[in-house]
C-alpha cells in the first residue's frame, strides 16, 4: 500500500535550490492531510551536510543519495536513482518542481515509473487519499483540476514561487538516512560537458521576487535603459514580452510568456504592454501586477492590481526616483 | 541522416478557449488548429540538419484526421515523408498513451535523431517527448536551444538554458531531443514546396497496423483524469492611479506599492 509524501529538493554545485523549500512546506501540508509522514529525497554529491536543513521546514525523513555521478544533474542518472527509491520506498505522493531540471525530469522519471503526472501546478490538495492537482492549460485560458487514477505513486510538479514557504522551526528535526540504490555506467549516456553562465548575473526571470518588463511600447532596443534603471533601483530583474523579442531588441531568455518564461514574481510591472494572453500565459500568477501603457482600452488593465494610464518614458523614470524613497 | 519529427495540432494561441458544459473538455466548434508552435522548431531543426549531413526526414503526426494538414505543412517545408497514426479509440488518451503510439511507430523506421517540441501549448505537460525516449530506450535531451551533429554523425552537442546558465551536453545517437524556443526560426513553406508535397508520401496507420491493442488507450485507460475544467481564476479589480501629471502619477503609484501592496 503506497505510503508517504516524498518531494524531491533541487540543489546546484551544492546549494539548495529555493523550490526545495516550497515542496518541503506543500509537502508538509499534504502529509498532514493524508496522515502520512514527509520524506524529503536529496540527490548530489558530498550534499549530506546539506540534508538536516528540511526538518525545520517540516521533512520527517531526508533520504540522502550521494554520488559523484549525481553530479551535475543529468536525466540518465537522477531518473534511475529515484526510480529505484520509488519502488523500493513505494511513496503515495511524489512531488518535484517545475523548474527546467524539473521539467526534464519528470516526463522520463513519470514513463520509467508508468504513472501519469501533472506538471506546473498551481496548487494542491487531498481528497479521499488522491492528489488533487490544480494546473494552468491552454496558456492559463482554463484551468484544470485533475487527479490519478491506477498510478502509484501520483506525481506533480509545483510551479515556482507559488506555494508557501514555511516559517522554519528550529525545534524540529529530520531523520537522515542514506538511501541504497546502484547506479551502472552503461546507462549514463548524456554528458555535461560545459556550463556556460550568464554574463548578467542577474536573477534569472523564473526566481526573481521582481520583475520590469517592456513591449511594444518601449519602441526600440536603445529605451531599456529606462527599465533597467528602474529594475536596479528596486531589485528587479528584466523581461520582456514576444513583440520585443521577435523584433530582436531583447533575447529570448527574457521572454515572458506562453512560448518563453513562466513567472510567479511579488511585483510585475509591464511597461508598453498590451497584455495579450499569450502574455499573460507567463505572468498571471504574479502576486502584485502593475501596467504603464498609454492606452487605456489595453487589456492589460484588466489583470493589473495597479494600473497607469500614461506615457512609460514620463512615467518609468519618475517611478525610479520615486522608489529610491522606499528602498 | 535519418531523422523523425513528431507533431501535433493544438488550437491557434488567439483562440478563446471555452469550456464545453460537462466541464471535462473545451468546446472545439470554431477552433482554428495549427500545429503545436513547439513541434515547429522541432520540423525546421531537422531540415536544416538535413541540408547540413544529408538524408531524409519523416513526419508523423498523431490525431484525427485534420492533422494531415499539418503534416503537409512540414512536408511543404521540406520534410520527405509523412506518417499519421489516426484511430477513434486515440481519442481521449492520455500523454503515455500518445506516447506508446508514436514510439510504435518510430519502431519500424531507421532514426539517428528524433524531434519533438518540448511541449503542446494545449495541456502543457511535457511528458511525450521524454516518453517516447523512454520506450525507445535512447536518451532524451529536452528543452534545446542549439543542435550540433558530430562530424561522424555518431553524436551530437546540444545546449539547454537553465536559470542563470547554459549547459552544453552531448549525447550519443540515435537519441531524441525536444525543441525550445530561440532553437531557430521556421521557415515559411514555399509556393514549390506546397505543389511539390501533395505528391510526397503520406502514409495513415491504425492502432491496429502498429500492433497496439486498443484497450491500452482512450479515456478508460487515462490514469491523469481530469476532474473539472473552470475558467482561471479571477484576480480582485485593480485601480487606475490619479493624478494630474505622469509624475504625480509615479509618485502615487509608489507610495501605494510601499503602503498597501508592500512590495516596495
Amino acid at each position: 500500500m503506497a505510503q508517504g509524501v516524498w518531494t524531491i529538493a533541487e540543489q546546484r554545485d551544492g546549494e539548495i535550490r529555493k523550490i526545495s523549500y516550497e515542496l518541503v512546506s506543500e509537502g508538509r501540508r499534504l502529509a498532514d492531510a493524508l496522515g502520512q509522514e514527509l520524506t524529503v529525497v536529496l540527490l548530489g554529491a558530498n550534499v549530506k551536510d546539506k540534508a538536516g536543513e528540511f526538518g525545520a521546514y517540516g521533512a520527517d525523513k531526508v533520504l540522502v543519495a550521494d554520488d559523484a555521478r549525481l553530479e551535475p544533474y543529468t536525466t540518465d542518472a537522477y531518473v534511475s536513482v529515484i526510480s529505484q527509491l520509488v519502488k523500493s520506498g513505494e511513496p503515495a505522493l511524489l512531488l518535484l518542481g517545475a523548474s527546467v531540471q524539473g521539467k526534464d525530469l519528470a516526463g522520463r522519471l513519470a514513463a520509467r515509473l508508468d504513472v501519469a503526472m501533472a506538471q506546473d501546478c498551481t496548487a494542491f490538495a487531498v481528497e479521499d487519499g488522491n492528489l488533487v492537482a490544480t494546473r494552468p492549460i491552454y496558456a492559463g485560458k482554463a484551468y484544470a483540476k485533475v487527479t490519478f487514477v491506477n498510478s502509484w505513486p501520483q506525481m506533480a510538479a509545483a510551479r515556482p514561487k507559488v506555494m508557501a514557504i514555511n516559517e522554519p522551526d528550529p525545534s524540529r528535526s529530520a531523520e537522515v538516512s542514506d538511501a541504497t540504490f546502484t547506479l551502472d555506467d552503461a546507462e549514463l549516456k548524456t554528458k555535461v560537458v560545459d556550463v556556460i553562465k550568464d554574463e548578467s548575473g542577474k536573477v534569472d526571470l523564473t526566481e526573481a521576487d521582481k520583475i520590469v518588463s517592456g513591449g511594444r511600447g518601449m519602441k526600440g532596443p536603445e529605451n531599456y535603459n529606462i527599465l533597467e534603471e528602474l529594475a536596479d533601483v528596486i531589485g528587479a530583474s528584466v523581461g520582456a514580452s514576444r513583440s520585443a523579442v521577435d523584433a530582436g531588441w531583447r533575447p529570448h531568455t527574457d521572454q515572458v510568456g506562453q512560448t518563453g518564461k513562466v513567472v510567479s514574481p511579488n511585483l510585475y510591472v509591464a511597461c508598453g504592454i498590451s497584455g495579450a494572453i499569450q502574455h499573460l500565459a507567463g505572468m498571471s500568477t504574479s502576486k502584485i501586477i502593475v501596467a504603464i501603457n498609454k492606452d487605456p482600452d489595453a487589456p492589460i488593465f484588466q489583470k493589473a492590481d495597479y494600473g497607469v494610464v500614461a506615457d512609460l518614458f514620463d512615467v518609468v523614470p519618475a517611478l525610479t526616483e520615486e522608489a529610491k524613497k522606499y528602498v | 541522416m535519418n531523422i523523425i519529427v513528431c507533431l501535433k495540432q493544438v488550437p491557434d494561441t488567439e483562440t478563446q478557449i471555452k469550456i464545453a458544459a460537462d466541464k471535462q473538455s473545451i468546446v472545439t466548434d470554431d477552433i482554428k488548429w495549427v500545429m503545436n508552435p513547439y513541434d515547429e522548431f522541432g520540423v525546421e531543426e531537422a531540415l536544416r540538419l538535413k541540408e547540413k549531413h544529408g538524408g531524409e526526414v519523416t513526419v508523423i503526426g498523431l490525431g484525427p484526421k485534420r492533422v494531415t494538414e499539418s503534416i503537409r505543412t512540414a512536408l511543404a517545408m521540406g520534410a520527405d515523408k509523412g506518417i499519421l497514426i489516426t484511430d477513434d479509440a486515440l481519442e481521449g488518451s492520455d500523454s503515455l498513451a500518445h506516447a506508446k503510439a508514436l514510439a510504435a511507430a518510430i519502431k519500424e523506421l531507421e532514426y539517428d535523431l528524433i524531434f519533438t517540441g518540448q511541449r503542446g501549448v494545449d495541456d502543457d505537460l511535457g511528458i511525450v517527448g521524454a516518453a517516447i525516449a523512454e520506450f525507445l530506450g535512447i536518451p532524451q535531451l529536452s528543452l534545446i536551444v542549439k543542435v550540433e551533429v558530430g562530424e561522424d554523425g555518431q553524436s551530437v552537442k546540444v545546449e539547454r538554458p537553465i536559470e542563470g546558465e547554459t549547459l552544453v551536453i552531448t549525447s550519443p545517437l540515435p537519441a531524441l531531443i525536444t525543441a525550445q524556443k530561440g532553437l531557430n526560426e521556421p521557415r515559411y513553406a514555399s509556393l514549390p514546396g506546397i505543389m511539390k508535397a501533395k505528391k510526397k508520401p503520406l502514409a495513415e496507420k491504425s492502432l491496429g497496423d502498429l500492433g497496439l491493442d486498443s484497450s491500452a488507450f482512450g479515456p478508460d485507460a487515462r490514469k491523469l483524469k481530469i476532474l473539472e475544467l473552470t475558467p482561471p481564476p479571477a484576480r480582485a479589480a485593480g485601480k487606475i492611479i490619479e493624478g494630474e501629471t505622469p509624475q504625480e502619477k509615479a509618485a502615487q503609484l509608489a507610495k501605494l506599492l510601499h503602503e498597501e501592496a508592500k512590495v516596495l
